[in-house]
């Protein structure tokens, strides 16, 4: 594996959020891009993948790699199994975000999730002013196609986690370009085009 | 004691190596029997490196052998899993000194039904302790000591060679860095168990069969052998390549021919599968090895509970099943992944999408190939193998 193999921002923004050493369950690892960079940096690091060809490509690749279902496959694993249990980008496809949030953070001391915020102000503007569901450049899926099943706000999100009694210990705001923004809440909540939470129990 | 040989097995001896172990240290069988001394007759490839970390067993299936990846020497065919093994190849002497053992209870040079009771000096035939997969494993450790490898870099094995890798992960972790279980279970399951008895019962129904004391009567049980195989065959393959393969189609003739011959290609197919087995396998050997399959029950041996076979297991597994195997679907190979997961194992898992059935595990199939060929990789790497 390349160590100066260059990952999507976002998955560096994750990466780096991880510390050397441990142990992480990357839920919904795809072809293995962020499973290969906290390898790199040592991480005994393993993925759980729902497509067939993601997880052929990353076993290829020699990446500790099973094929499962973030909704159903998590509560196979062990309590306090890994450091990190990480869901990026797909915690709005899955049926019962909350059940796996709590999976996430029984099997996993720390979780780390990131996910496109509805509350984005194009988000707004398409579905307030166009009167039209949502397409945007995180969120290019027509209404009936769109695997995104259970969307949320950066403050739905945060309300979840207090809801649940679960500790923010980071989070990060990414404009368009996937650069961290620094605003007061109400404004990063619109301004906003995803987010990156390290959340602990 | 070990030397009233078939036909069969004095050309295996031949052309492989062979070890009488268990003289002064008996094998201990599940039954409760002592078995010693008992042969084990085996194929190497390669060179066992300085620091005897590159030692990779194959776990040869039910009617599998030693000879991986040369010619048989009965059928002159070649090598059972040529398409994976040899120079070039994702297991390469080159790299890895690569050891298959015939199973006990085999026909194939290692002690099974055919050799003689050292107590009597008689064929064992029906008498032969009924041996498991455990046994089988024991064996193949006794070899691995015989041999003075202390670990194997991997074992991977398919089918019944599968349940030989579990049993290999549970009964010695620390011998096994890594792991590779192919389109197997961790029990074998009623259907399964009923497909044996069909082909036992058909072996025990042939006249020829003669309480299993055939040899002494200079018979064998060649039509129940046969049968047996052609049930076991089907099993082997899927409903869809079955139709590919054959259809409906006609064999040599333009109409049906109102008879009991063999009108349908796939009946004459099976046929020639049945005759063509009965001139390498033993039919007491099939009987034992079924038997073994069945026991198998690897969580009913860790108190039903299949997690604890594998608890606090450092060995890296790769599990692969194939979407056409309805003898060990992938749900089979799939509770074995949620075992390991439970047991907090480094695991891999890959469903290969196939039509050929559960025959695919040794057949060309490159993604099984690229699966493999990146999960050693990864594991030489760990392992710091060149």
């Amino acid at each position: 594996m390349s160590t100066a193999q260059t990952i999507r921002v976002d998955l560096q923004l994750i990466a780096d959020m991880v510390q050397p050493g441990g142990r992480a369950l990357d839920v919904g690892c795809g072809d293995g891009a962020l499973l290969a960079s906290l390898v790199a940096k040592s991480v005994d690091a393993r993925g759980m993948e729902l497509s067939q060809a993601g997880v052929n490509a990353c076993v290829a690749n020699g990446l500790s790699v099973i094929q499962g279902d973030a909704d159903t496959d998590l509560r196979d694993y062990p309590d306090d199994a890994f450091d990190y249990v990480i869901l990026s980008q797909t915690l709005q496809a899955t049926r019962d975000p909350r059940e796996v949030l709590r999976q996430m953070l029984r099997v996993g001391k720390h979780a780390i999730v990131s996910f496109p915020n509805f509350a984005h102000w194009q988000v707004r503007l398409r579905l307030v002013f166009g009167g039209r569901m949502p397409e945007t450049p995180s969120l290019p899926h027509k209404w009936y196609d769109t695997p995104n099943i259970h969307l949320c706000s950066i403050d739905d999100f945060r309300a979840l986690c207090r809801d649940m009694g679960v500790h923010v210990e980071r989070a990060v705001v990414l404009n368009r370009n996937s650069r961290p923004i620094h605003m007061p809440p109400l404004l990063s909540n619109l301004f906003g085009e995803q987010a990156v939470f390290l959340l602990r129990r | 004691m070990l030397d009233d040989l078939t036909d069969a097995e004095r050309k295996a001896l031949a052309q492989c190596r062979s070890a009488v172990l268990g003289a002064d240290r008996p094998l201990r069988l599940d039954c409760g029997v002592e078995l010693g001394p008992y042969r084990v007759a085996y194929q190497t490839y390669g060179t066992l490196n300085a620091d005897k970390s590159n030692a990779v067993l194959i776990c040869h299936a039910l009617t599998g052998d030693q000879f991986v990846a040369d010619d048989h020497p009965v059928t002159g065919k070649p090598g059972w899993w040529e398409s994976l093994v040899g120079p070039g190849k994702v297991i390469d002497p080159a790299r890895y000194f690569i050891i298959c053992s015939n199973v006990l209870g085999g026909c194939m040079g290692t002690t099974g039904p055919l050799a003689s009771d050292p107590a009597t000096n008689k064929p064992w035939n029906l008498r032969f302790p009924v041996v498991t997969i455990a046994d089988m494993v024991r064996a193949q450790a006794a070899l691995l000591d015989h041999l003075g490898i202390p670990g194997l870099f991997c074992v991977i094995g398919g089918s019944m060679g599968g349940m030989q890798v579990l049993q290999w992960a549970a009964s010695f972790p620390k011998r096994v860095f890594a792991a590779v279980p192919i389109a197997c279970a961790a029990r074998h399951s009623a259907q399964n168990i009923a497909f044996h008895e069909v082909g036992r019962q058909a072996i025990m129904a042939d006249p020829e069969w003669k309480g299993g004391d055939y040899r002494l009567h200079d018979t064998a049980p060649e039509r129940g052998l046969a049968v047996a195989r052609m049930t076991a065959h089907i099993t082997y393959l899927s409903e869809q390549a079955l139709q590919r393969k054959f259809g409906r189609n006609l064999q040599d003739r333009n109409a049906l021919g109102f008879g009991f011959d063999a009108d349908f290609q796939v009946e004459s197919y099976l046929r020639h599968q049945g005759s063509t087995f009965v001139d390498r396998f033993d039919a007491n050997s099939y009987l034992y090895i079924t038997r073994a399959m069945d026991y198998f029950d690897l969580a009913g041996a860790h108190g039903g509970v299949l997690a604890n076979a594998f608890k606090g297991t450092a060995t890296r597994f790769c599990s692969i099943s194939f979407t056409s195997d309805w003898l060990f679907p992938t749900r089979e190979n799939r509770a074995i992944v949620h075992a390991l997961n439970a047991a907090a194992a480094n695991v891999s898992f890959v469903e290969i999408e196939t039509d050929k059935g559960h025959d695919a595990f040794l057949l060309d199939e490159p993604e099984m190939f690229r699966t493999l060929s990146g999960f050693l990789k990864g594991a030489a790497t760990v392992r710091g193998l060149k």
